[in-house]
């Protein structure tokens, strides 16, 4: 049976980093190893701060809801926000942002989509009446007894 | 945020006194580096050691830090945690910036150079 815990924040910048840092308390409490729990907060906190940036830009921020469930073989986190939908309904492609460029052009964004798909083993979107549903799957062996 | 600078062997250290560099973080710590690094020696080192976590944010504010110390002066990073290291090594950032196992090791280098 999973093991499941949600929560809910605003959409700002410092509500999302209490918000990530609540979740990520969570999943070490669950048993899940402290690299791994690092990998999560990484994928988790470019997923959050896309819907603070994006979904809701020029709006008033709205919730960003999390749901993580955790089976004995795999972690799924969902996010979910009211904000607007990814263009054209579709993911990010993700690639890496090119880096072989002189210094002073050296890229400062477009890491995170390349990020989440890295760390993650399977993503899965949704928009449902207004709703953004975003879904990212770890696998996680849990050391707890 | 807080950063914290000393000045020792001909480099300059800035210590990030915060436990995360991430995306509420971003900008006041690039504004941070640009005031703590606008006259100095070349070489500045980020002491990185206090820092558990670092988004993709934080990671383009160390990037925009190294390049508005311009031409001739150069950012080496310190101490990353295992965590930092890794956002550095999937992005291949660390294949731009010298990353040191700590302060300690970054000081030598520059004693081993002059």
């Amino acid at each position: 049976m999973a093991e499941t815990f949600a929560c809910s924040f605003t959409a700002t910048e410092l509500d999302a980093r209490s918000g990530i840092t609540e979740v990520v308390k969570r999943l070490r409490e669950m048993g899940i190893p402290k690299l791994r729990v690092d990998e999560v907060q990484i994928a988790l906190a470019e997923a959050v701060n896309n819907v603070v940036e994006h979904a809701y830009a020029g709006k008033t921020p709205g919730d960003v809801r999390i749901r993580c469930s955790l089976d004995p073989q795999r972690l799924w986190i969902d996010i979910s926000d009211a904000g607007d939908p990814f263009p054209e309904g579709q993911l990010p492609e993700g690639k890496p942002a090119n880096i072989d460029v002189p210094l002073d052009q050296l890229p400062e964004g477009g890491f995170g989509w390349f990020l989440i798909r890295e760390l993650t083993s399977d993503i899965q979107y949704e928009r449902n009446a207004g709703n953004n549903q975003l879904s990212l799957c770890f696998e996680i062996q849990v050391t707890r007894a | 945020m807080s950063l914290s600078s000393t000045v020792t062997d001909g480099a300059q250290i800035v210590t990030v006194n915060a436990e995360r560099i991430d995306a509420a973080m971003a900008i006041r710590f690039k504004e941070n580096m640009r005031s703590a690094t606008e006259s100095g020696p070349d070489r500045v080192i980020l002491d990185l050691s206090e820092v558990q976590f670092i988004d993709s944010s934080g990671l383009g504010a160390i990037v925009a830090a190294m390049k508005q110390l311009g031409q001739g002066r150069q950012l080496d990073l310190a101490g990353p945690t295992p965590m930092v290291e890794k956002v550095f090594r999937l992005t291949r950032m660390d294949t731009i910036f010298n990353l040191y196992s700590s302060l300690t090791e970054a000081i030598s280098e520059t004693q081993v150079g002059t």
